[in-house]
């Protein structure tokens, strides 16, 4: 594997990173799996591509995040006041966007930006620009997290019937966290986007598990579940998962076949702990 | 003072489920009472907690506080005034909180607003302090994830952060229930003890007749969704243990 190779994974792997932070908190912190994220991903690719081809790219990462904050609020919005279960919430949402970023698109299933100016053709070191991203997206995060606001969402996701019983109010808590959440995910499509000068329809598919992978990769490796570890492993593992997923690649194994590899990742480290509980009561029978 | 006014609560009304939890019930609650709480499963009691705090819904009558109704008020308005322990001490604290950030939690906000830091180097003071009252080594603990902790640990600092803005009125359902008997007996010296500084008026439900005779001034005895006795404080203090079990169907 050249050094060429291994730049250009831990590049897209600063770029997952902000998708996994944005999965963190929604499933992390609020303990709610939100499939909003495939389809705010694309959202913020979408709308970054076409501010971009008018030439905003600074402002086109702006508008994907708040456009994915959006998307955020209309699931939260099933969820809380539609008293909807968050997995059909999410899907709903996910569905629906499929349809508004074609809309975004001008009704093309992919816009390429090979002949305009991006964040990545106006400033030069491409790797300096995503770790900065990647970095001050988790420092900010992390501040945020031991404000008051945000106690009271950790708290939410931690524990609704106190937070209930407490004069927070849950439902706005919900709100927030959820466009934050996707927020930060459009703002990570919209960064793919100008890296690859490329949006596609299709690029949200499957990256809420991807996030999810990368959340677990590197708790996994860093083992502390505080916040500040937490926001920690979702970086480090998005990277170190951009890097593994290469290295398969190098192996043969074709890319489209990585969406299943993501797929088994979480699925057995989820499992993880019951098939060890199971494993301790077989060694007691 | 807190009001009630003729509260019926049904369960699933007009289906084959349904349950009417409170009948009619209706009691006055001067301040600074200390009412504790007796009645068999299912008496309603919990429910009657759930009106007071909001969380369920009235079928029918009223709530009134300090004159103003607010049978329509949502749970987490009424919050600002009404502090809530219960049985199960996971219920009462954030498990992935550090001890400090679960005092906080009920500290801090109101203080200095949403984006302010939630812990400030002077409340690290002000809660060890306020942990050493408890006298369980938790103010060497503020940085623990509190679902590190015991359970009466947890319910010690839950009870901590019912008081740390003193509410108008402080419920306590079965809140020592979990415990074990040394840490029960701790937990209510405290309880009695923050109910008595901060002036706050308690209810406290209990399936535990002594203690229910020993703490408060008042005492309600309740069956089937309604209000069976209510004793003041001079007919409490004549009341025998095995008066109560009459109360109580058999
Ligand atoms: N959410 C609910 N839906 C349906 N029925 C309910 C609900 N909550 C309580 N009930 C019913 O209302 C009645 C009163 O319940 P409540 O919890 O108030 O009793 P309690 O006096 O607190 O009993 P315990 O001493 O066992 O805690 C019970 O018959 C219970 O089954
Ligand atoms: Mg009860």
């Amino acid at each position: 594997m050249s050094l060429t190779i291994i730049l250009k994974a831990i590049e897209l792997g600063l770029i997952f990173s902000i998708l996994s932070l944005g999965v963190y908190i929604s499933f992390r912190v609020l303990n709610v799996p939100d499939l909003t994220v495939d389809g705010s991903f694309a959202t913020g690719c979408a709308v970054c591509a076409v501010m971009t081809i008018a030439g905003h790219p600074y402002l086109g990462l702006l508008l994907a995040f708040a456009a994915g904050s959006f998307c955020g609020m209309v699931t939260a919005f099933l969820q809380t006041k539609m008293h909807m279960q968050p997995l059909l919430a999410g899907i709903l949402t996910m569905v629906g966007l499929y349809s508004i970023n074609l809309r975004i698109m001008s009704g093309a299933p992919n816009i390429s930006l090979f002949s305009t100016n991006t964040l990545f053709t106006l400033i030069d070191s491409e790797l300096l620009i995503l770790l900065i991203f990647s970095l001050v997206t988790g420092c900010i995060l992390f501040g945020f997290f031991k404000t008051n606001l945000g106690l009271m969402l950790r708290a939410t996701g931690d524990n609704e019937i106190m937070v209930r019983s407490s004069s927070i109010n849950v439902d706005r808590m919900k709100f927030i966290g959820m466009a934050l959440s996707n927020g930060i995910v459009a703002l990570s499509g919209a960064l793919l986007a100008q890296y690859q000068n490329f949006a596609d329809i299709t690029s949200g598919t499957g990256m809420m598990v991807l996030g999810l992978a990368g959340i677990i990769i590197g708790e996994a490796i860093l083992r502390k579940r505080t916040i500040g570890f937490g926001i920690a492993s979702a970086i480090i593992g998005a990277c170190i998962y951009r890097l593994l997923y290469q290295i398969a690649l190098q192996f043969g194994i074709p890319a489209t076949d990585m969406n299943l590899m993501s797929a088994i990742l979480v699925a057995i480290t989820i499992s993880l702990p019951y098939l060890k509980r199971k494993g301790v009561k077989h060694v007691r029978a | 003072m807190l009001e009630l006014n003729d509260v019926s609560v049904i369960f699933n009304q007009g289906t084959q489920l349904e349950k009417v939890a409170l009948h009619d019930m209706s009691c006055k609650i001067q301040d600074g009472d200390f009412i504790t709480l007796l009645g068999s499963n299912g008496a309603g009691k919990s429910t009657l907690f759930n009106v007071i705090s909001g969380s369920v819904e009235v079928s029918r009558g009223s709530v009134f506080m300090d004159g103003i109704d607010i049978t329509d008020e949502k749970e987490h308005v009424r919050a600002k005034n009404i502090g809530r322990l219960f049985q199960n001490p996971e219920h009462g604290t954030a498990k992935n909180l550090t001890v400090e950030e679960n005092l906080a939690l009920a500290y801090s906000a109101k203080k200095r607003g949403l984006f302010s830091l939630a812990v400030h180097k002077e409340d690290r003071e002000y809660f060890k302090e306020k942990l050493k009252v408890l006298d369980m080594g938790l103010e060497d603990r503020l940085k623990t994830p509190i679902g590190l902790l015991s359970g009466g640990q947890r319910q010690a600092v839950a009870l901590m952060m019912a008081v740390l803005n003193p509410p108008k009125i402080l419920l306590l359902d079965e809140h020592t229930a979990a415990l074990d008997p040394k840490s029960a007996k701790k937990i209510l010296k405290i309880t009695n003890e923050l109910i008595e500084k901060e002036h706050i008026t308690a209810l406290m439900i209990t399936h535990n007749i002594n203690d229910a005779l020993v703490n408060g001034n008042r005492l309600f005895i309740m069956n089937d969704g309604t209000l069976i006795q209510d004793f003041d404080a001079e007919r409490k203090k004549q009341l025998k243990p095995a008066d109560i079990l009459n109360y109580y169907e058999v």
